[in-house]
């Protein structure tokens, strides 16, 4: 019990922190399973939606801003994947992965500029920034409502896929591109709800990330982005729900090695503090080389053979 | 035009290069930026000719090049204090555990070496991937050696998460020379031949390495390399080994990107491990991109470029003024980054191949540009 009570503020906001990730790690495997391409963009655009909402909670209320941070990351996504991944449909997969990372320093560089480089305090959303207290842990509303917000919205994404036209043909694009063209698909169509959807979804990702954060600085999007995209490929890149899997399995690992410390002092194990936080994203990528090496589809991946 | 007169011609380029450096440290103060883009620029071009061995020649799409560059800048840095200094670099860890400093070549070759053992001990399990598997995962190795050099437990070897400092430099070494009576009587003291040598150091040690990829590549190694970028399977089918021929490539890429990451913390005079992030990784990739993957003088010219622009030609842009137009309001810090990495977009969505595409500097090429074509002559060069 007294191990629980120890570990219970890292587990939280581990599940907390996951259910964030989740919201990223969808954006990049939708993607993924369609363009079969890392939107390395992705943390970028999350990082941006953070900023939108330092400016525009400045000017106008919560009630307008929170939806308008919503529908300008929306178009953002749609924008970049406009301007700088449909002139590459046909081009080798390595460029348009290029692209991908040009357009994440573009929009690091932007921010860099916008910002000066200084750290933007986000503005805290009154209800969920409450503190609140669980058996022995101190801690924000935020970190109880994003499980449940992610898996809310997770249901109904996958209710969306299985159920609506644009969602079957979002399945169909992702398991043969050529064919379902054929078949009188609009692939840009799809691939545009693509990125409007993982856009959505990392706004409202991002809005529950940096509640949690004292600020947003340019590059704070590219380890939450990367870390997402592991989540993704530990699920099962292309899959939605091994994704969300993967996302929580991730953030709760991270903050227990994060607090592994103190714990391995107090029950005695060890006398003096190894510094293992060091290690909390390094373990995300050994995670990563794990699974690539053991079991290259991921949990619910489905398993795809080399053609000559 | 025989291979020869060829040869002759790019020597006699080569040497009219050299010759501009020295008329440039003759006339131009050394604190000019010619010096700086000249620096900086030999160092990048070698990490992007690593970089190029890699994605360009062997078709293996690594992101790992700061990790590799880290680990030689470490090591050099570690091997190469002065034992005087090692008491106040390593302020925290009571001097460090490495009592004894190296020469810098041995440091510097070392340092390659170190970084080419990681590559093998990490090519093991990552080269079996594919693609972008293997961008991702070379990009968390990278990540992964970045959080173990900053770890407080092996600070007695690394300093932590400090600052390494106080090794020898480009201009310490040169200034150490002076101290030796038989080069004290060469002039070396005069100002101009001390901007001349120190810029000197970083071309010619990028130099003779970028001209060992290029004898690789043009090697059987490098026509196998070339095979398994083309098509994997093929290459298998006539008697190639995949495993080695990747390692091989995968290993001399890292063994080059840590001898550029030594000599860039000699430019620097500092090492830390949070300056080699997965961003310095996409700034070489992109400097690739720009100059043409799967061209080594394309590399070569665009890490000049690259280098050039973002710290010369557009430094305007953040000071103010920029040809001549005054508008403080809008040429404030960072704007010269993000018209930067709109020209990078451009580059790479609309001028895909690059400035030299996959082909190599080649004089005829540009002299049968400007001749004019005769009547009826098939031109047989392409």
């Amino acid at each position: 019990m007294s191990f629980l009570s120890a570990n219970l503020p890292y587990i939280l906001s581990g599940i907390s922190v996951g259910g964030q990730y989740a919201l990223i790690a969808i954006g990049y495997t939708m993607v993924y399973g369609i363009l079969r391409l890392i939107n390395f963009a992705h943390g970028d655009v999350f990082m941006v939606a953070g900023l939108m909402m330092v400016y525009l909670a400045a000017s106008v209320p919560l009630y307008i801003s929170i939806p308008l941070v919503i529908i300008l990351t929306v178009v953002l996504g749609f924008i970049i994947e406009r301007a700088a991944y449909k002139p590459l449909r046909n081009s080798p997969r390595m460029s348009i992965m290029i692209s991908a990372i040009g357009v994440s320093y573009l929009l690091q560089n932007l921010a860099l500029y916008f910002t000066g480089g200084l750290n933007k305090n986000y503005p805290s959303i009154p209800w969920i920034s409450d503190t609140i207290t669980i058996g022995s842990a101190v801690t924000k509303r935020v970190t109880v409502i994003t499980p449940v917000l992610t898996i809310v919205l997770v249901v109904i994404l996958v209710l969306f896929i299985n159920h609506t036209k644009i969602g079957m043909a979002m399945r169909a694009v992702s398991r043969d591109f050529e064919t379902s063209q054929l078949m009188g698909i609009k692939i840009d169509n799809v691939i545009s709800a693509t990125f409007i959807i993982g856009s959505l979804l990392a706004a409202v990702g991002s809005m529950l990330y940096f509640t949690n954060y004292a600020g947003v600085v340019p590059t704070s999007g590219s380890m939450p982005g990367l870390k997402a995209f592991v989540a993704a490929v530990f699920g099962g890149i292309g899959s939605i729900p091994g994704a969300v899997v993967g996302a929580f399995i991730i953030g709760i690992c991270e903050n227990i090695i994060k607090g592994l410390d103190s714990v391995l002092v107090a029950s005695g194990l060890i006398k003096n503090p190894l510094g293992l936080a060091t290690f909390s994203d390094a373990f995300t990528f050994a995670l990563l080389i794990v699974i690539l090496i053991v079991k290259p589809t991921g949990l619910f991946g489905e398993k795809q053979t080399d053609k000559v | 035009m025989n291979k020869k007169t060829k040869t002759l011609i790019n020597i006699g380029l080569i040497v009219a290069l050299l010759a501009i450096i020295l008329i440039f440290s003759f006339v131009l103060p050394a604190s000019s930026m010619v010096f700086v883009v000249l620096k900086k620029g030999a160092i990048y071009a070698l990490v992007a000719v690593s970089m190029n061995l890699l994605n360009g020649f062997t078709g293996l799409f690594s992101l790992g090049q700061a990790g590799f560059m880290l680990i030689g800048a470490y090591v050099y840095a570690i091997f190469t204090i002065p034992t005087a200094d090692r008491l106040s670099v390593y302020q925290y860890f009571n001097g460090g555990v490495i009592q004894f400093a190296m020469p810098v070549i041995l440091a510097l070759i070392l340092a390659g070496l170190v970084a080419a053992i990681f590559a093998f001990l990490i090519g093991l399990p990552v080269l079996r991937l594919k693609s972008d598997y293997l961008a991702i995962a070379t990009l968390g190795f990278a990540e992964i050696i970045r959080a173990i050099f900053q770890w407080d437990k092996i600070g007695p070897l690394t300093n932590g998460s400090n600052m390494l400092r106080k090794f020898p430099t480009f201009d310490s070494i040169i200034y150490g020379l002076k101290e030796i009576p038989f080069f004290n009587n060469l002039f070396i003291s005069a100002p101009w031949l001390i901007s001349f040598l120190t810029t000197m150091i970083p071309i010619l040690i990028s130099g003779v390495c970028i001209a060992i990829v290029v004898l690789l590549i043009n090697s059987s190694y490098g026509r196998a390399f070339k095979a398994i970028r083309d098509d994997e399977v093929a290459a298998e089918a006539m008697g190639i080994n995949l495993a080695h021929h990747k390692m091989l490539s995968f290993c001399t890429s890292a063994f080059f990107a840590g001898l550029g990451g030594a000599m860039l913390a000699m430019y620097q005079s500092t090492a830390k491990a949070a300056d080699f992030k997965s961003g310095m990784t996409y700034e070489i990739l992109l400097i690739v991109v720009l100059g043409g993957i799967g061209s080594i003088t394309g590399s070569c010219i665009g890490s000049f470029l690259f280098i050039a622009a973002s710290e010369w030609w557009l430094r305007g842009l953040d000071m103010g003024k920029f040809l001549g137009i005054t508008a403080p309001g809008l040429f404030r810090n960072g704007f010269r980054l993000v018209v930067f990495s709109i020209i990078i977009m451009g580059v790479v969505l609309f001028w895909r191949k690059g400035i030299m595409g996959d082909k190599e500097f080649d004089i005829e090429r540009i002299a049968s540009r400007f001749k004019p074509k005769k009547k009826g002559e098939v031109n047989g060069n392409e």
